[in-house]
Formats: C-alpha cells, structure tokens, sequence
C-alpha cells in the first residue's frame, strides 16, 4: 500500500532530518510512527502527503512513484494535532469540503456529510461551526472530516495531542474501531508510547531520523532491539556490564560493573570486551526468589517503597545502580518489605536482554 | 445544604444577611471604579484636545457674529424693513448704517463685516472700507444720498438684503457654499453659477482617489503581508524593517523623495530615457497631478494595509492550507475557499484605515498633487491659512468628518466592525 524505499531529508542541506527510511504498509494496517519530538516523524508523515519534498528515495503508494504527484491528487485524508478545522465554515460545510471539491452532487454531499456524522456521533452538529465545539468533537469531526470521500489512506499526526488524559483514552478506542470497521490503512504518529501501544498492528520507534526497531507491539515491549527501544517503551531496569563470552546459543556472559557475574540474551552485542547495558523489565523482577536453575540472583537493598494499590513500586539498589525498579504485585500474603531492608532479588535470563551500551534521557516530549 | 443555597426560601443572602445581588454589586461598582479613575487621565486628554475642537469646529461652522456685533444700529433698524418688498429701506436705515461705519472704522471692526460679506456677494469689502472712510465726513441728513454717492452699490436691493439675512446671530451660508449652493437675493436656496462650484467635484474627486488608493493598498499590500506572514521568522524580520523604515522617517522627507524620483528631470524619467523606452522630450509627467498623488499616498498609506493583514495572515496556522489540499482542493481552490475569507477580517481593518486616512490626507497631495491631484483637506487648509475663511473651512471639515462617519456605519453594517483585526 504505502513504500518507503531509501527515503532523506533534509531541509538545510546540512543535517539529514530523516535518514535512510524503509518501511512498508499493508493494506488495512494500523503502523504507528513512535519516537521522541524532533526525531522526523512529521517530516515523513509530510513526505507521504506531498507537502515536503523527499531529498532522496522514492515513495510508492499503490505501487505507484509518488514523488511528482502533487497533494491533491494523492487522495490521502489527513488529521491534525490542531484539527485545522475551517473556522469560517460550519461543521456540516467543513465535512463537505472534499466533497464539493469532488464536484458531488448536492444531494449526494448532505447524505455522506450526515452519515459521517452519525460515525462519529456528533448527528446534530452539523450547523455549529469548529469555535462552538469542544476540543473532543471538534477531534472527532477533524476524524469524519479525513474520512467523509473515502480515502483508502489515512494519516494522523499527534491528533489526540491537545486532549485530557480521559478523553484521549476514549479516542483512542474509537479511532481504533473506526479503523476496525471501515479497514482503512492508517499511519498514526504520536510521541506518546502507551497511545501507541494500545492503537497498533505494528510500530516503528523513531529515534533521530532512524526506524529504531518496527514491529508489533507486544514484540516491542518484550524484544528489544537496542538500548534506546528499551528505555522509550515502558520502564526498563538498566545495569551496565562488559561482555565476556557469548555462547553459541546467544547466551552471553556478562560482568557487571559491581563485579557480579550474570548470564543474559545476547540481542546488541557482538562478543567478548563490548560494553553493554543489561535490559530487565521491573515486573519481571522478583524478591527473594527461590534459587532454580537459570535464574540469576543478586543483593539489593530497598530504598523507597511507593504504595500503587495494585502494585507497590519499589526503588532498589543493586550492583552500584540505585533506581532499579521491582514492581511488587500486592498480592495476598505477599512479602511485606520495609525501606533500608537488604534482601535478594531475580530474574530468568531469558527477560534479561544485553544492548548496546548507550544511555537515553526518558524524553517523551 | 445550607438555607442560603435553597432557592425557592427567597432571596440568596451572604453570610451578614445581605441579600447576594446588593453585595455584588458594591463589590463590582468599586472594581468599575477603579477601571474609571485608570481611564480618567486619557479621558480628560481626549475630551481637551479632541472633543473640544471638533465641538468648536462645529461651531465655528454656523457662527455669524460680524454683521450682528459690528452692524448692530443697522440691524435694528432693518427690522421694520420688509426684505421682500422690492424698495431700498428708508432713511433711517442709511442713518444706522453710517452710524455703524463710523463706529466700525474707529474701532477696526468694519473691516471684518466687509471680509465677512465679500464670502457672499464679491466687492463688499471694498465697499465697506471705502464707504467708512467717508462716512467720517457724513455727519447730517439725508445720509441715503450720501451714502449713495459715495457708492451706487449702496442703492442695490441685495446688498441690503444680503445684511438683512445676515445679521442673525446663526448663518447657513457656510454650509451652502461648501455644497456649492447659494442664497438668491430673495432668501430661497439655488445652485451656484456653473463657474464656482467645486466643493462636490472636489468631494468626489476625493472619494474616488481614495477608493483607489485603497484598492492599490489591498492588491499590494496582500502579497507583501502574505510573504511576511510565510517566510521564516529571521527574513520575516528583516522585511518588517523594511515594511516599518517608512513609519521612521518623516512623512515630508518620504513625499520630497517622491519628488526627487518623479519629476521630469527625476530620477525615473531619466532611467527611462537612458534605456531608451521614452525620448528626452517624451518624458512622462508622473508628479504635480493625479499619478504623483496616487503614487506617494499609496507607498505613504501601505503599511496601514499591510501591518492588519500581516497580523490576520499570522494566526492562520499553515495546517489549514495542507489540510484543504489533502482533502483534494488545488492550491488555487484552498487560497480562494480556505486561506483568503480567513484574512477578510484584515483587509476591512486594513481599508477602513487606508480609506479614512487618505479621505482626510494633507501634506503630500499638496506637494506633489499639483491641481488635478490635490484633495478636499488641501482646500480646507487653503481656507484656514490663505483666505482665512475659517466658517466655510469648518463647514467643509465638519461634511468630510459626517462623510467619515457615514461610511464608517455603513462598513460596519456590511462588514461589521465587530469582525475586523487591527493587530
Ligand atoms: N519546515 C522545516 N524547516 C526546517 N527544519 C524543519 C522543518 N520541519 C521540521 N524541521 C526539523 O526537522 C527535525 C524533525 O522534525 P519533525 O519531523 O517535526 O519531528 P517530529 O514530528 O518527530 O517531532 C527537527 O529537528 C525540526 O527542527
Ligand atoms: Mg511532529
């Protein structure tokens, strides 16, 4: 449906904003673009709607080189993060616009506008204009809007951006079944990973003009590629070590920089000397777990306890670390724990992943 | 749930028992007076050196005091005289008269009563001084035959019909030249003869260079707003220096420049000679008429057109354009449907500035409109300084300022003045 092959940017001619894209959409799916602000993700969005220029590659869609195409003629409908809903215009006009473009008899426009209307539940809005709305409808006629002549392509850029947390969650879920129910291919960006997430078939973390890692969610937040997925998405427990031996079934040996001695997938390592950081999710951490073959047990102490109601989120130190995470589920009869108290604390070396040794700030902005 | 909030146990009171409206009230009315004592010093400027003007100019407008101050005796004794009857008044008319010019030439007065009628019938202020010089020596009757020899004018009806109609202490005559109407010798209001109107030509003359000077604004003034509003902020900068240097230099300095580049030994002329487009003795006339006035006012008024329109352009996010064309619009259709009814709001602040400024502009007419390019204001100020005919000057200003007005309140029933962004 969508092809990216090679694709640069640049806008200065000195920094490449999006550097070397490839990325390919199916037909029907759901592909969010997921990173940090500044990492390009508008830029590309930009180059698939015809309003940048791509410095280098070429964009296929359908099958067909796009690059000379000029927007209007790409027929791909588009969202906002400011809706850009026409002020000027009523609700009902706003939804006719491409319509009327379209040069669609009249009668033919009134019946698509109200249907589109009705998708969205917003029926009797059709003579208010965008100012007297809400910033949630005005989101969801921004949706009917880029839905109403039927484009077989979707892309949204942060649309649920400006909204309350509520709200968002609940357009998340209608987009979502928008999608489900008029199997539309849609490219959704956002810097938000939990909106991600929730939304995708698949996800492609970008991280300075780079595709990081693209696949599905639960392969995402479960396999990591590189340091900088693993810290983006969810929270991530780092521990830094060097690399002794890898193992032919890509076991690697690693000793931390505490002086314990682990074993841990080898994902981002190449062999013996790299430095790595060792990658474990907090609710994959147990206390004062019970020695088995292939789990890995180290010394913490706790620091700080923080009462969650499902789950008590505790602060560890461990390895010369102090803000390891350990997710305590509060279960019944679970281990009551007590700040400053030294305890053991383990994993299974298969949730324990060794990546490239680099350290992100936690930027969601 | 306390009383004070069930609603049908009576009025809301606060918690002293005083109902809630009157609590509220004395709480806003000190806010309100607070807001007023910040606007007094403002108010007390604009009532000194705005009101008070335009009240005495509305004065000065209909005000006649010469014939009934400096003619008083004559004035009394017309009042038995019968305007209409067709014969001069009697004796004693001519008595007050010599009366009133003796006293006049005494005290330097009669020479305002002359200037004063010369406005209505030509040659009455030589009539005036030459008449008080003699009436020093006219000391008895009969002083009709006196006077009369001293001028036959003094035997015509409408002289003494003029200063009869006169000689209350409110005139209209003003405001009928500045119509270019007149009083016939009979009381009754008449058309000026052909050869001395001007005021409507010149009030139309005005109207439509306005127009167009506007019109000349908006279609340079769009392009030149929408670029700054589009280019990046650092250009954008630098060409709102430019847009602004004009504001920064003086407004007399920017017209005399015109000149320098316009005349027929100017600056333009002698490129277009150069490059051989006009002979040396085709050279165009592009100043002292309606081009030079065109020209300067529109380059004088563009930045009133574009600052408005710039800060309207500024607020359309550049989503709305990408938006209409991804939903299939050309880049023509999206400006024509989407980008351009977004800036109307500017271009009215914009128009409505340009045109008020331009329907009152002085200077720069006067200096490079010669004759067929000056305005209404050139002739007012002409009145004010050169004939110092300050009635006719205030009547004048007084119908540009109702002309304003007017179409000021027909915008905004059109446009509605609600809707337009100055900045
Ligand atoms: N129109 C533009 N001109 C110049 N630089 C731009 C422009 N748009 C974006 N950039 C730069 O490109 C980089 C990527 O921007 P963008 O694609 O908007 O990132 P994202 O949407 O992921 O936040 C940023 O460093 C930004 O400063
Ligand atoms: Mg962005």
């Amino acid at each position: 449906m969508v092809r990216f092959e090679g694709v640069q940017k640049s806008y200065d001619g000195e920094a490449l904003v999006v550097k070397d894209l490839n990325l390919d959409i199916s037909k029907g799916e759901f592909v969010t673009m997921l990173g940090p602000s500044g990492s390009g993700k508008t830029t590309c969005l930009m180059m698939l709607a015809g309003f940048e220029p791509a410095t280098y590659g070429e964009i296929y869609l359908e099958g067909e080189p796009i690059n000379n195409v000029p927007p209007h003629k790409r027929g791909i409908g588009m969202v906002f993060q400011n809706y850009a809903l026409f002020p000027h215009m009523t609700i009902a006009e706003n939804l006719a616009f491409p319509l009327q473009v379209r040069g669609m008899g009249k009668a033919e426009q009134e019946e698509r506008v109200k249907k589109a209307l009705e998708m969205v539940e917003l029926p009797t809005l059709g003579g208010r204009r965008p100012a007297q709305l809400s910033g949630g409808q005005q989101q969801r006629v921004a949706v009917a809007r880029a839905l109403v002549f039927e484009p077989s392509l979707i892309l949204m850029d942060e649309p649920l951006g400006a909204l309350d947390k509520q709200l968002r969650e609940q357009m998340q879920y209608e987009i979502k079944h928008i999608h489900e129910n008029l199997k539309v291919t849609v490219v959704y960006v956002t810097h938000d990973q939990a909106e991600a997430l929730t939304m995708s078939d698949r996800i492609a973390v970008f991280n300075d003009g780079v595709i990081q890692q693209l696949s599905s969610p639960e392969d995402l937040y479960e396999r990591p590629d590189n340091a900088f997925v693993a810290q983006f998405i969810g929270e991530n427990n780092k521990l830094a070590g060097t690399v002794q031996e890898i193992d032919k079934d890509k076991v690697a040996t690693v000793k931390l920089d505490s002086g314990d001695v682990v074993k841990a997938q080898a994902v981002a390592v190449n062999g013996k000397g790299d430095r790595t950081l060792l990658s474990i999710r907090p609710e994959r951490v147990a206390i004062a777990p019970k020695k088995l073959k292939n789990t890995i047990v180290l010394d913490g102490t706790i620091e700080e306890l923080i009462y969650l109601g499902d789950h008590i989120r505790t602060r560890m130190s461990v390895a010369g670390h102090n803000d390891f995470v350990v997710k305590v589920p509060n279960n019944s009869g679970h281990h009551v724990l007590k700040e400053g108290e030294k305890t053991t604390l383990g994993w299974i070396a298969e949730d324990c992943r060794a990546l490239d040794y680099n350290i992100y700030d936690k930027d969601h902005g | 749930m306390t009383d004070g909030t069930v609603a049908n146990e009576g009025p809301l009171v606060t918690s002293d028992g005083r109902p809630l409206k009157q609590s509220l009230q004395a709480a806003l009315k000190q806010k309100r007076r607070q807001a007023f004592m910040l606007t007094v010093p403002l108010l007390a400027f604009i009532f000194i050196f705005f009101i008070v003007p335009i009240i005495a100019m509305l004065w000065r407008s209909v005000e006649n005091p010469e014939v009934p101050n400096y003619l008083p005796n004559t004035v009394a004794a017309l009042q038995s005289w019968d305007e209409a009857s067709g014969v001069l008044p009697g004796e004693d008319v001519y008595a007050a008269m010599v009366k009133d010019l003796q006293i006049g030439r005494e005290n330097r007065t009669i020479g305002k009563v002359g200037r004063r009628l010369n406005y209505e019938i030509p040659g009455m202020s030589s009539l005036f001084k030459g008449s008080s010089r003699k009436a020093k020596n006219m000391t008895e009757a009969p002083f009709k035959d006196a006077l009369i020899k001293a001028s036959k004018k003094w035997e015509k009806l409408d002289v003494w019909q003029l200063i009869k109609r006169e000689s209350g202490d409110l005139t209209a005559s003003y405001y009928l030249s500045a119509m270019d109407l007149r009083f016939t010798p009979d009381g009754s209001v008449a058309a000026q003869p052909e050869n001395r109107q001007i005021y409507i030509f010149l009030f139309q003359r005005t109207l439509i260079m306005s127009v167009v000077i506007t019109g000349l604004c908006i279609l340079l003034g769009f392009p030149i707003a929408y670029l700054l509003a589009t280019i990046p902020m650092r250009y954008a900068g630098l060409l709102m220096i430019l847009v602004l240097l004009p504001f920064w230099t003086s407004l007399l300095v920017r017209t005399t420049a015109w000149i320098a580049l316009l005349q027929s030994q100017g600056v333009i002329n002698d490129l277009l000679v150069a490059i051989g487009v006009v002979s040396d003795d085709g050279r165009l006339q592009l100043i002292h008429n309606k081009t030079g006035t065109f020209i300067a006012m529109t380059h004088i008024l563009l930045p009133f057109m574009i600052l408005p329109l710039y800060s309207v352009m500024k607020t359309i996010p550049p989503s709305y354009m990408r938006a209409a064309r991804s939903m299939g619009a050309t880049q023509w259709w999206a400006f024509y449907k989407v980008y351009f009814p977004l800036t109307l709001s500017g271009i009215g602040a914009g128009t409505i500035l340009v045109f008020i400024l331009s329907i009152g502009f002085y200077i720069t007419p006067a200096l490079v409109g010669g004759t067929s390019g000056t305005l209404i204001s050139n002739f007012i100020a002409n009145h004010v300084s050169v004939t110092l005919n300050w009635g006719l000057a205030a009547a004048l200003g007084t119908m540009l300022l109702a002309l304003v007005l007017v179409l000021y309140l027909i915008y905004d029933k059109i446009v509605g003045v609600d809707n337009m962004k100055m900045g």
